[in-house]
Protein backbone atom coordinates (compact mmCIF):
# COMPACT_ATOMS: atom_id res chain seq x y z
CA UNK A 1 0.00 0.00 0.00
CA UNK A 2 1.25 3.42 -0.88
CA UNK A 3 1.93 5.66 2.08
CA UNK A 4 2.05 9.41 1.60
CA UNK A 5 5.83 9.06 1.53
CA UNK A 6 5.69 7.19 -1.77
CA UNK A 7 3.38 9.58 -3.59
CA UNK A 8 4.92 12.26 -5.77
CA UNK A 9 4.75 15.66 -4.16
CA UNK A 10 1.73 17.46 -5.58
CA UNK A 11 2.88 21.06 -5.41
CA UNK A 12 -0.17 22.46 -7.20
CA UNK A 13 -2.49 21.01 -4.62
CA UNK A 14 -0.22 22.22 -1.81
CA UNK A 15 -0.25 25.73 -3.27
CA UNK A 16 -4.03 25.81 -3.01
CA UNK A 17 -3.61 25.46 0.77
CA UNK A 18 -1.89 28.88 0.86
CA UNK A 19 -4.39 31.65 0.07
CA UNK A 20 -1.73 34.34 -0.25
CA UNK A 21 0.00 32.60 -3.15
CA UNK A 22 -2.96 33.00 -5.45
CA UNK A 23 -2.66 36.68 -6.10
CA UNK A 24 -1.49 39.16 -8.67
CA UNK A 25 0.63 42.12 -7.80
CA UNK A 26 1.21 45.39 -9.65
CA UNK A 27 0.88 45.14 -13.42
CA UNK A 28 -0.95 41.85 -13.02
CA UNK A 29 2.24 39.94 -12.20
CA UNK A 30 1.61 36.75 -10.24
CA UNK A 31 3.36 36.62 -6.87
CA UNK A 32 6.54 34.56 -6.86
CA UNK A 33 7.40 34.34 -3.18
CA UNK A 34 11.04 33.42 -2.64
CA UNK A 35 11.51 34.87 0.83
CA UNK A 36 10.47 32.03 3.11
CA UNK A 37 13.71 32.20 5.11
CA UNK A 38 12.57 35.64 6.29
CA UNK A 39 9.06 34.47 7.03
CA UNK A 40 6.98 31.63 5.64
CA UNK A 41 3.47 31.86 4.27
CA UNK A 42 0.57 30.39 6.23
CA UNK A 43 -1.72 27.61 5.07
CA UNK A 44 -5.47 28.08 5.30
CA UNK A 45 -5.64 25.59 8.16
CA UNK A 46 -3.44 27.85 10.31
CA UNK A 47 -5.42 30.95 9.45
CA UNK A 48 -8.63 29.07 10.22
CA UNK A 49 -7.25 27.96 13.56
CA UNK A 50 -6.46 31.56 14.54
CA UNK A 51 -9.99 32.59 13.61
CA UNK A 52 -11.50 29.60 15.39
CA UNK A 53 -9.69 30.51 18.61
CA UNK A 54 -10.86 34.11 18.39
CA UNK A 55 -14.42 33.28 17.44
CA UNK A 56 -15.12 30.24 19.56
CA UNK A 57 -13.07 29.94 22.74
CA UNK A 58 -10.67 32.84 23.23
CA UNK A 59 -10.00 33.09 26.92
CA UNK A 60 -6.88 33.41 29.03
CA UNK A 61 -5.17 30.13 29.77
CA UNK A 62 -4.41 28.54 33.15
CA UNK A 63 -6.67 31.08 34.85
CA UNK A 64 -10.45 31.24 34.66
CA UNK A 65 -12.43 28.25 35.82
CA UNK A 66 -14.91 28.36 32.99
CA UNK A 67 -15.64 26.49 29.81
CA UNK A 68 -13.85 28.83 27.46
CA UNK A 69 -10.76 28.93 29.65
CA UNK A 70 -10.75 25.14 29.87
CA UNK A 71 -10.99 24.75 26.12
CA UNK A 72 -8.28 27.30 25.38
CA UNK A 73 -5.96 25.73 27.95
CA UNK A 74 -6.56 22.27 26.52
CA UNK A 75 -5.78 23.55 23.02
CA UNK A 76 -2.59 25.22 24.25
CA UNK A 77 -1.33 22.16 26.06
CA UNK A 78 -2.23 20.05 23.03
CA UNK A 79 -0.07 22.35 20.90
CA UNK A 80 2.77 21.83 23.35
CA UNK A 81 2.47 18.08 22.87
CA UNK A 82 2.47 18.53 19.10
CA UNK A 83 5.76 20.45 19.38
CA UNK A 84 7.17 17.80 21.71
CA UNK A 85 6.45 15.01 19.22
CA UNK A 86 7.69 17.08 16.28
CA UNK A 87 11.18 17.54 17.73
CA UNK A 88 11.36 14.26 19.61
CA UNK A 89 11.56 15.80 23.09
CA UNK A 90 11.42 13.41 26.02
CA UNK A 91 9.05 15.43 28.13
CA UNK A 92 6.31 17.91 27.28
CA UNK A 93 7.51 20.18 30.10
CA UNK A 94 10.68 20.76 28.13
CA UNK A 95 8.74 22.80 25.57
CA UNK A 96 8.79 26.51 26.46
CA UNK A 97 6.63 28.80 24.36
CA UNK A 98 8.45 32.06 23.66
CA UNK A 99 7.95 34.91 21.23
CA UNK A 100 10.47 33.47 18.75
CA UNK A 101 14.02 32.29 18.19
CA UNK A 102 15.47 35.57 19.40
CA UNK A 103 13.63 35.36 22.70
CA UNK A 104 14.48 31.68 23.11
CA UNK A 105 18.19 32.34 22.66
CA UNK A 106 18.09 35.31 25.01
CA UNK A 107 16.45 33.12 27.65
CA UNK A 108 19.39 30.72 27.38
CA UNK A 109 22.01 33.47 27.33
CA UNK A 110 20.52 35.08 30.43
CA UNK A 111 19.06 32.16 32.33
CA UNK A 112 21.93 29.76 31.73
CA UNK A 113 24.78 31.97 30.48
CA UNK A 114 24.74 34.64 33.14
CA UNK A 115 24.18 32.13 35.88
CA UNK A 116 26.86 29.60 35.01
CA UNK A 117 29.57 31.31 32.95
CA UNK A 118 32.69 32.45 34.79
CA UNK A 119 35.65 34.65 33.87
CA UNK A 120 37.85 32.87 31.34
CA UNK A 121 35.13 30.43 30.24
CA UNK A 122 34.76 30.18 26.50
CA UNK A 123 31.73 30.24 24.25
CA UNK A 124 32.40 28.80 20.82
CA UNK A 125 30.56 30.56 18.00
CA UNK A 126 31.30 31.05 14.30
CA UNK A 127 30.96 33.78 11.68
CA UNK A 128 27.84 32.37 10.00
CA UNK A 129 25.62 32.87 13.05
CA UNK A 130 22.58 35.10 12.82
CA UNK A 131 22.89 38.08 15.16
CA UNK A 132 20.28 36.36 17.34
CA UNK A 133 22.74 33.58 18.20
CA UNK A 134 25.71 35.89 18.54
CA UNK A 135 24.82 39.19 20.20
CA UNK A 136 23.15 37.55 23.25
CA UNK A 137 26.40 35.64 23.77
CA UNK A 138 28.44 38.81 23.45
CA UNK A 139 26.34 40.34 26.22
CA UNK A 140 26.56 37.21 28.37
CA UNK A 141 30.33 37.17 27.89
CA UNK A 142 30.60 40.81 28.83
CA UNK A 143 28.51 40.29 31.95
CA UNK A 144 30.44 37.24 33.16
CA UNK A 145 34.00 37.71 31.88
CA UNK A 146 33.67 34.78 29.51
CA UNK A 147 35.10 35.12 25.99
CA UNK A 148 33.81 34.29 22.52
CA UNK A 149 35.91 32.09 20.28
CA UNK A 150 35.21 31.55 16.61
CA UNK A 151 35.28 28.38 14.56
CA UNK A 152 36.62 29.57 11.19
CA UNK A 153 34.79 28.90 7.94
CA UNK A 154 36.12 27.06 4.92
CA UNK A 155 36.33 28.97 1.66
CA UNK A 156 33.07 27.45 0.54
CA UNK A 157 31.25 28.57 3.70
CA UNK A 158 31.23 25.50 5.91
CA UNK A 159 32.51 25.20 9.46
CA UNK A 160 36.20 24.40 9.30
CA UNK A 161 36.50 21.66 11.91
CA UNK A 162 40.09 20.75 11.05
CA UNK A 163 41.44 22.51 14.14
CA UNK A 164 38.44 22.03 16.36
CA UNK A 165 40.50 20.28 19.03
CA UNK A 166 42.43 23.50 19.62
CA UNK A 167 39.26 25.56 19.90
CA UNK A 168 37.06 23.17 21.79
CA UNK A 169 38.76 22.58 25.13
CA UNK A 170 37.84 22.15 28.76
CA UNK A 171 37.56 25.95 28.92
CA UNK A 172 34.68 25.77 26.46
CA UNK A 173 31.36 25.85 28.27
CA UNK A 174 29.03 26.22 25.32
CA UNK A 175 28.95 25.77 21.56
CA UNK A 176 26.35 28.09 20.01
CA UNK A 177 25.67 27.09 16.44
CA UNK A 178 23.01 27.28 13.78
CA UNK A 179 21.78 24.05 12.26
CA UNK A 180 21.31 25.85 8.93
CA UNK A 181 22.79 29.17 7.87
CA UNK A 182 20.15 31.69 6.83
CA UNK A 183 22.54 33.13 4.21
CA UNK A 184 24.85 30.40 2.99
CA UNK A 185 22.30 27.65 3.47
CA UNK A 186 25.06 25.53 5.01
CA UNK A 187 23.78 22.57 7.00
CA UNK A 188 26.06 22.09 9.99
CA UNK A 189 26.96 18.70 11.49
CA UNK A 190 25.02 19.19 14.73
CA UNK A 191 25.24 15.59 15.94
CA UNK A 192 29.01 15.57 15.58
CA UNK A 193 29.36 18.97 17.25
CA UNK A 194 27.16 17.84 20.13
CA UNK A 195 29.32 14.81 20.67
CA UNK A 196 32.54 16.80 20.58
CA UNK A 197 31.14 19.49 22.85
CA UNK A 198 30.02 16.93 25.40
CA UNK A 199 33.40 15.22 25.27
CA UNK A 200 34.97 18.34 26.81
CA UNK A 201 32.06 18.97 29.17
CA UNK A 202 30.49 21.77 27.14
CA UNK A 203 26.83 22.19 26.20
CA UNK A 204 25.48 22.90 22.73
CA UNK A 205 22.83 25.51 21.91
CA UNK A 206 21.32 25.06 18.46
CA UNK A 207 19.60 27.77 16.44
CA UNK A 208 16.97 25.82 14.55
CA UNK A 209 15.18 28.81 12.99
CA UNK A 210 16.02 27.69 9.45
CA UNK A 211 16.49 23.96 9.92
CA UNK A 212 13.41 22.96 11.90
CA UNK A 213 10.92 24.02 9.18
CA UNK A 214 12.80 22.24 6.41
CA UNK A 215 14.17 18.98 7.75
CA UNK A 216 13.35 16.55 10.49
CA UNK A 217 14.80 17.37 13.89
CA UNK A 218 15.13 14.99 16.79
CA UNK A 219 16.70 16.55 19.84
CA UNK A 220 17.36 13.20 21.48
CA UNK A 221 18.94 11.58 18.43
CA UNK A 222 21.12 14.69 17.98
CA UNK A 223 21.85 14.66 21.69
CA UNK A 224 21.78 18.46 21.96
CA UNK A 225 21.07 20.64 24.99
CA UNK A 226 19.14 23.67 23.74
CA UNK A 227 17.09 24.26 20.58
CA UNK A 228 15.44 27.51 19.51
CA UNK A 229 13.04 28.11 16.62
CA UNK A 230 10.30 30.47 15.42
CA UNK A 231 6.70 29.79 14.51
CA UNK A 232 6.55 32.30 11.69
CA UNK A 233 9.21 30.49 9.67
CA UNK A 234 7.39 27.20 10.26
CA UNK A 235 4.17 28.19 8.47
CA UNK A 236 2.72 29.43 11.76
CA UNK A 237 1.98 32.92 13.08
CA UNK A 238 4.39 35.60 14.26
CA UNK A 239 4.87 36.22 17.96
CA UNK A 240 5.37 32.57 18.86
CA UNK A 241 8.46 30.42 19.07
CA UNK A 242 9.91 27.58 21.04
CA UNK A 243 12.77 26.97 23.39
CA UNK A 244 13.50 23.36 24.06
CA UNK A 245 16.09 22.35 26.64
CA UNK A 246 16.71 19.22 28.65
CA UNK A 247 14.58 19.32 31.75
CA UNK A 248 17.44 19.41 34.24
CA UNK A 249 18.84 22.43 32.42
CA UNK A 250 15.53 24.25 32.53
CA UNK A 251 15.34 23.42 36.23
CA UNK A 252 18.82 24.74 36.98
CA UNK A 253 18.52 27.94 34.91
CA UNK A 254 17.34 31.27 36.23
CA UNK A 255 14.18 32.73 34.77
CA UNK A 256 14.67 35.60 32.31
CA UNK A 257 11.41 37.54 32.30
CA UNK A 258 9.62 37.83 35.61
CA UNK A 259 5.98 38.44 36.38
CA UNK A 260 2.77 36.47 36.50
CA UNK A 261 2.54 32.72 35.87
CA UNK A 262 6.26 32.09 36.32
CA UNK A 263 6.16 32.06 40.11
CA UNK A 264 5.36 29.49 42.73
CA UNK A 265 5.10 31.85 45.69
CA UNK A 266 5.62 35.57 45.99
CA UNK A 267 6.54 37.22 49.25
CA UNK A 268 7.22 40.85 49.95
CA UNK A 269 10.97 40.57 49.39
CA UNK A 270 11.43 37.46 47.29
CA UNK A 271 9.77 34.78 45.22
CA UNK A 272 10.16 31.19 44.21
CA UNK A 273 9.74 29.90 40.70
CA UNK A 274 7.18 27.70 39.07
CA UNK A 275 8.35 24.50 37.42
CA UNK A 276 9.35 24.66 33.75
CA UNK A 277 7.95 25.50 31.29
CA UNK A 278 5.90 28.04 33.32
CA UNK A 279 9.11 29.37 34.88
CA UNK A 280 10.06 30.78 31.47
CA UNK A 281 6.60 31.87 30.35
CA UNK A 282 6.06 35.02 32.38
CA UNK A 283 2.90 36.94 31.64
CA UNK A 284 0.14 35.96 29.25
CA UNK A 285 1.72 33.77 26.63
CA UNK A 286 0.66 34.16 23.00
CA UNK A 287 -1.71 31.24 23.41
CA UNK A 288 -3.69 31.75 20.22
CA UNK A 289 -0.48 31.86 18.20
CA UNK A 290 0.81 28.78 20.04
CA UNK A 291 -2.33 26.85 19.15
CA UNK A 292 -2.02 27.94 15.52
CA UNK A 293 1.63 26.85 15.55
CA UNK A 294 0.37 23.45 16.61
CA UNK A 295 -1.92 23.46 13.57
CA UNK A 296 1.02 24.44 11.34
CA UNK A 297 3.15 21.58 12.66
CA UNK A 298 0.28 19.13 12.14
CA UNK A 299 0.00 20.38 8.57
CA UNK A 300 3.72 19.93 7.94
CA UNK A 301 3.67 16.51 9.59
CA UNK A 302 0.79 15.42 7.42
CA UNK A 303 2.65 16.45 4.28
CA UNK A 304 5.67 14.66 5.71
CA UNK A 305 8.75 16.63 6.73
CA UNK A 306 11.00 14.19 4.88
CA UNK A 307 8.97 14.56 1.68
CA UNK A 308 9.12 18.32 2.12
CA UNK A 309 12.90 18.17 2.56
CA UNK A 310 13.26 15.98 -0.52
CA UNK A 311 11.08 18.19 -2.72
CA UNK A 312 12.81 21.36 -1.54
CA UNK A 313 16.20 19.82 -2.22
CA UNK A 314 15.22 18.86 -5.78
CA UNK A 315 13.95 22.37 -6.37
CA UNK A 316 17.13 23.79 -4.91
CA UNK A 317 19.25 21.62 -7.20
CA UNK A 318 17.28 22.94 -10.16
CA UNK A 319 17.64 26.55 -8.97
CA UNK A 320 21.38 26.13 -8.50
CA UNK A 321 21.70 24.64 -11.98
CA UNK A 322 19.75 27.45 -13.61
CA UNK A 323 21.50 30.22 -11.69
CA UNK A 324 24.93 28.78 -12.35
CA UNK A 325 24.18 29.23 -16.04
CA UNK A 326 23.62 32.98 -15.66
CA UNK A 327 26.85 34.87 -16.41
CA UNK A 328 28.09 37.15 -13.64
CA UNK A 329 26.13 35.40 -10.91
CA UNK A 330 27.90 33.97 -7.90
CA UNK A 331 26.02 31.81 -5.40
CA UNK A 332 27.38 32.08 -1.87
CA UNK A 333 28.04 29.04 0.27
CA UNK A 334 28.85 25.39 -0.33
CA UNK A 335 27.67 23.18 -3.16
CA UNK A 336 24.04 22.25 -3.16
CA UNK A 337 24.37 18.88 -1.41
CA UNK A 338 25.60 20.61 1.75
CA UNK A 339 22.84 23.21 1.84
CA UNK A 340 19.24 23.88 2.56
CA UNK A 341 17.15 25.56 -0.13
CA UNK A 342 18.67 29.01 0.25
CA UNK A 343 20.44 30.83 -2.58
CA UNK A 344 22.27 34.02 -1.71
CA UNK A 345 23.59 35.78 -4.77
CA UNK A 346 26.07 38.37 -5.75
CA UNK A 347 25.81 39.69 -9.29
CA UNK A 348 28.59 41.63 -10.96
CA UNK A 349 27.70 45.29 -11.28
CA UNK A 350 24.24 44.86 -9.80
CA UNK A 351 23.69 45.83 -6.19
CA UNK A 352 21.40 43.55 -4.15
CA UNK A 353 18.92 46.39 -3.55
CA UNK A 354 18.66 47.27 -7.20
CA UNK A 355 18.27 43.61 -8.06
CA UNK A 356 15.50 42.99 -5.55
CA UNK A 357 13.73 46.17 -6.61
CA UNK A 358 13.82 45.17 -10.26
CA UNK A 359 12.72 41.62 -9.41
CA UNK A 360 9.86 43.00 -7.36
CA UNK A 361 8.58 44.72 -10.47
CA UNK A 362 8.25 41.25 -11.99
CA UNK A 363 6.40 40.00 -8.92
CA UNK A 364 9.43 38.10 -7.63
CA UNK A 365 9.95 38.67 -3.90
CA UNK A 366 13.47 38.07 -2.60
CA UNK A 367 15.43 39.67 0.22
CA UNK A 368 18.38 42.04 -0.03
CA UNK A 369 20.71 43.15 2.72
CA UNK A 370 23.03 41.55 5.24
CA UNK A 371 20.28 39.27 6.58
CA UNK A 372 21.32 39.92 10.19
CA UNK A 373 24.75 38.41 9.58
CA UNK A 374 27.13 41.38 9.51
CA UNK A 375 30.25 39.42 10.58
CA UNK A 376 29.62 36.92 7.79
CA UNK A 377 29.22 39.64 5.15
CA UNK A 378 32.34 41.34 6.47
CA UNK A 379 34.21 38.06 6.09
CA UNK A 380 32.90 37.65 2.55
CA UNK A 381 33.91 41.24 1.76
CA UNK A 382 30.33 42.20 1.01
CA UNK A 383 27.98 44.79 2.41
CA UNK A 384 24.93 42.97 1.21
CA UNK A 385 23.65 40.05 -0.80
CA UNK A 386 20.40 39.08 -2.47
CA UNK A 387 18.73 35.98 -1.13
CA UNK A 388 16.16 33.70 -2.71
CA UNK A 389 14.87 31.13 -0.26
CA UNK A 390 12.59 28.28 -1.22
CA UNK A 391 9.78 26.34 0.36
CA UNK A 392 7.72 23.33 -0.66
CA UNK A 393 5.07 25.64 -2.17
CA UNK A 394 7.52 26.94 -4.78
CA UNK A 395 7.68 25.49 -8.27
CA UNK A 396 10.17 25.04 -11.07
CA UNK A 397 8.30 27.57 -13.15
CA UNK A 398 8.80 30.09 -10.35
CA UNK A 399 12.54 29.41 -10.53
CA UNK A 400 12.28 30.06 -14.28
CA UNK A 401 10.58 33.39 -13.55
CA UNK A 402 13.38 34.26 -11.14
CA UNK A 403 15.96 33.58 -13.84
CA UNK A 404 14.06 35.62 -16.44
CA UNK A 405 13.71 38.49 -14.00
CA UNK A 406 17.44 38.39 -13.19
CA UNK A 407 18.21 38.42 -16.90
CA UNK A 408 16.13 41.49 -17.51
CA UNK A 409 17.45 43.22 -14.38
CA UNK A 410 20.96 42.71 -15.67
CA UNK A 411 19.94 44.24 -18.99
CA UNK A 412 18.74 47.44 -17.32
CA UNK A 413 22.29 48.02 -16.15
CA UNK A 414 24.22 46.38 -19.00
CA UNK A 415 22.37 47.95 -21.90
CA UNK A 416 24.13 51.16 -21.15
CA UNK A 417 27.60 50.34 -19.91
CA UNK A 418 30.23 52.06 -21.96
CA UNK A 419 27.69 53.17 -24.51
CA UNK A 420 27.23 56.77 -23.60
CA UNK A 421 29.11 59.12 -25.79
CA UNK A 422 29.30 62.59 -24.38
CA UNK A 423 29.04 61.67 -20.76
CA UNK A 424 31.08 64.45 -19.28
CA UNK A 425 30.45 64.32 -15.60
CA UNK B 1 7.35 61.56 -11.61
CA UNK B 2 8.40 58.49 -13.47
CA UNK B 3 7.24 55.00 -12.55
CA UNK B 4 10.29 53.58 -14.23
CA UNK B 5 12.68 53.51 -11.32
CA UNK B 6 15.84 52.95 -13.30
CA UNK B 7 15.27 55.63 -15.89
CA UNK B 8 18.02 57.45 -17.75
CA UNK B 9 18.22 60.21 -15.18
CA UNK B 10 19.10 57.78 -12.35
CA UNK B 11 21.28 55.49 -14.44
CA UNK B 12 23.21 58.41 -15.96
CA UNK B 13 24.09 59.66 -12.53
CA UNK B 14 24.92 56.16 -11.30
CA UNK B 15 27.21 55.35 -14.19
CA UNK B 16 28.78 58.74 -14.69
CA UNK B 17 28.39 60.47 -11.37
CA UNK B 18 28.80 64.18 -10.85
CA UNK B 19 31.79 65.05 -8.69
CA UNK B 20 32.48 61.61 -7.36
CA UNK B 21 35.75 61.78 -5.49
CA UNK B 22 37.34 64.08 -2.98
CA UNK B 23 38.11 67.77 -2.55
CA UNK B 24 41.65 68.79 -1.73
CA UNK B 25 40.67 70.99 1.20
CA UNK B 26 37.02 70.51 2.04
CA UNK B 27 35.46 73.00 4.44
CA UNK B 28 33.49 70.15 5.89
CA UNK B 29 32.88 66.50 5.34
CA UNK B 30 30.59 63.84 6.75
CA UNK B 31 29.86 60.14 6.15
CA UNK B 32 27.06 57.83 7.06
CA UNK B 33 25.90 54.30 6.43
CA UNK B 34 22.52 52.79 6.01
CA UNK B 35 22.72 50.12 8.71
CA UNK B 36 20.17 47.94 6.96
CA UNK B 37 22.14 47.46 3.76
CA UNK B 38 25.59 48.90 4.45
CA UNK B 39 25.30 51.53 1.72
CA UNK B 40 27.67 54.36 2.39
CA UNK B 41 27.94 58.00 1.36
CA UNK B 42 30.47 60.72 2.20
CA UNK B 43 29.84 64.32 1.24
CA UNK B 44 32.47 67.03 1.16
CA UNK B 45 31.77 70.72 0.66
CA UNK B 46 33.92 73.71 0.04
CA UNK B 47 32.12 76.80 1.26
CA UNK B 48 33.14 80.32 0.32
CA UNK B 49 33.26 83.40 2.52
CA UNK B 50 29.68 84.26 1.57
CA UNK B 51 28.47 81.00 3.06
CA UNK B 52 27.82 79.65 -0.40
CA UNK B 53 28.65 76.09 -1.56
CA UNK B 54 31.45 76.48 -4.06
CA UNK B 55 31.91 72.78 -4.72
CA UNK B 56 30.25 69.58 -3.54
CA UNK B 57 31.81 66.12 -3.90
CA UNK B 58 30.63 62.74 -2.78
CA UNK B 59 32.07 59.31 -2.45
CA UNK B 60 30.48 56.04 -1.50
CA UNK B 61 29.34 52.63 -2.43
CA UNK B 62 25.96 51.07 -2.64
CA UNK B 63 22.91 50.64 -4.78
CA UNK B 64 22.16 52.74 -7.84
CA UNK B 65 19.55 54.79 -6.02
CA UNK B 66 21.76 55.81 -3.09
CA UNK B 67 24.71 56.66 -5.32
CA UNK B 68 22.74 58.44 -8.05
CA UNK B 69 20.90 60.44 -5.42
CA UNK B 70 24.20 61.59 -3.88
CA UNK B 71 25.40 62.64 -7.33
CA UNK B 72 22.18 64.53 -8.06
CA UNK B 73 22.42 66.16 -4.66
CA UNK B 74 25.96 67.41 -5.27
CA UNK B 75 25.02 68.76 -8.66
CA UNK B 76 22.06 70.67 -7.34
CA UNK B 77 23.53 72.23 -4.20
CA UNK B 78 26.52 73.94 -5.76
CA UNK B 79 26.00 77.68 -5.73
CA UNK B 80 23.40 77.49 -2.98
CA UNK B 81 23.86 79.32 0.32
CA UNK B 82 23.84 77.49 3.60
CA UNK B 83 20.63 79.32 4.44
CA UNK B 84 19.07 77.92 1.27
CA UNK B 85 20.24 74.47 2.19
CA UNK B 86 18.56 74.76 5.59
CA UNK B 87 15.30 75.12 3.69
CA UNK B 88 16.04 72.11 1.53
CA UNK B 89 13.68 69.34 2.65
CA UNK B 90 13.51 65.58 2.14
CA UNK B 91 10.61 66.08 -0.21
CA UNK B 92 12.72 68.39 -2.37
CA UNK B 93 15.39 65.72 -2.54
CA UNK B 94 12.89 63.07 -3.59
CA UNK B 95 11.51 65.47 -6.21
CA UNK B 96 15.00 65.92 -7.63
CA UNK B 97 15.21 62.17 -8.25
CA UNK B 98 12.16 62.41 -10.52
CA UNK B 99 11.16 58.82 -9.77
CA UNK B 100 8.70 57.43 -7.29
CA UNK B 101 10.43 55.52 -4.49
CA UNK B 102 8.70 52.97 -2.31
CA UNK B 103 9.02 53.50 1.43
CA UNK B 104 11.83 50.97 1.65
CA UNK B 105 13.83 52.60 -1.14
CA UNK B 106 13.41 56.12 0.23
CA UNK B 107 16.12 55.27 2.77
CA UNK B 108 18.46 54.72 -0.17
CA UNK B 109 17.35 57.87 -1.96
CA UNK B 110 17.75 59.99 1.16
CA UNK B 111 21.09 58.68 2.42
CA UNK B 112 23.14 61.53 0.90
CA UNK B 113 20.52 64.05 1.96
CA UNK B 114 20.78 62.79 5.54
CA UNK B 115 24.55 63.12 5.43
CA UNK B 116 24.22 66.70 4.18
CA UNK B 117 21.68 67.64 6.84
CA UNK B 118 23.78 66.17 9.64
CA UNK B 119 26.78 68.08 8.35
CA UNK B 120 24.86 71.37 8.21
CA UNK B 121 23.61 70.78 11.70
CA UNK B 122 27.12 70.32 13.07
CA UNK B 123 28.25 73.43 11.17
CA UNK B 124 25.62 75.44 13.03
CA UNK B 125 26.70 74.25 16.45
CA UNK B 126 29.89 76.31 16.97
CA UNK B 127 28.15 79.39 15.62
CA UNK B 128 25.34 78.98 18.11
CA UNK B 129 27.93 78.79 20.87
CA UNK B 130 29.63 81.94 19.62
CA UNK B 131 26.39 83.83 19.59
CA UNK B 132 25.53 82.96 23.12
CA UNK B 133 29.08 83.50 24.32
C1 LIG C 1 19.21 31.44 11.52
C2 LIG C 1 18.29 32.40 12.19
N1 LIG C 1 18.37 32.58 13.51
C3 LIG C 1 17.55 33.42 14.17
C4 LIG C 1 16.59 34.16 13.51
C5 LIG C 1 15.73 35.10 14.29
O1 LIG C 1 14.42 34.67 14.30
P1 LIG C 1 13.27 35.60 14.88
O2 LIG C 1 13.44 36.93 14.24
O3 LIG C 1 12.01 34.91 14.49
O4 LIG C 1 13.45 35.65 16.37
C6 LIG C 1 16.47 34.00 12.12
C7 LIG C 1 15.47 34.75 11.35
O5 LIG C 1 15.65 35.80 10.84
C8 LIG C 1 17.35 33.11 11.46
O6 LIG C 1 17.28 32.96 10.12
Amino acid sequence: MATSGDLPFDVESVRRDFPILDQRLLNDKPLVYLDTAATSQKPRIVIDKLVECCEKYNSNVHRGIHQLGDRMTTELENAREIVQRFIGAKDVDEIVFTSGTTMSLNIVAHGWGRKFLKPGDEILVNPMEHHANLVPWQLAAKATGAVLKYIPLTNDGRLDLSHLDELLTTRTKLVAVTAMSNVLGTINPIGELAQRAHAVGALICVDGAQSVPHSSTNVRALNIDFLAFSGHKLYGPTGIGVLWARKELLESMDPFLAGGHMIREVFEQSSTWADPPAKFEAGTCPFIEAVALGAAIEYVTKLGIDRIAKYEHQLSVYAHQRLNEVPGVRILGPSVEHKGAILSLVIDGLHAHDLSDLLDREGVAIRAGHHCTMPLHELLGLTSSARASLAFYNTRSEIDKLIEAIDSAKKVFQRRSGSRPGATR
Amino acid sequence: MSDELYDDHILDHFESPYHKGHLDCPTCSHSDKNPICGDQVTIELSIDENQRVRQAFFDGKGCAISQAAASILCESIEGKTLAELQEFQAKDMLDLLKVRLTASRQKCGLLGFKVLKTMLYSLEQPKAVEETA
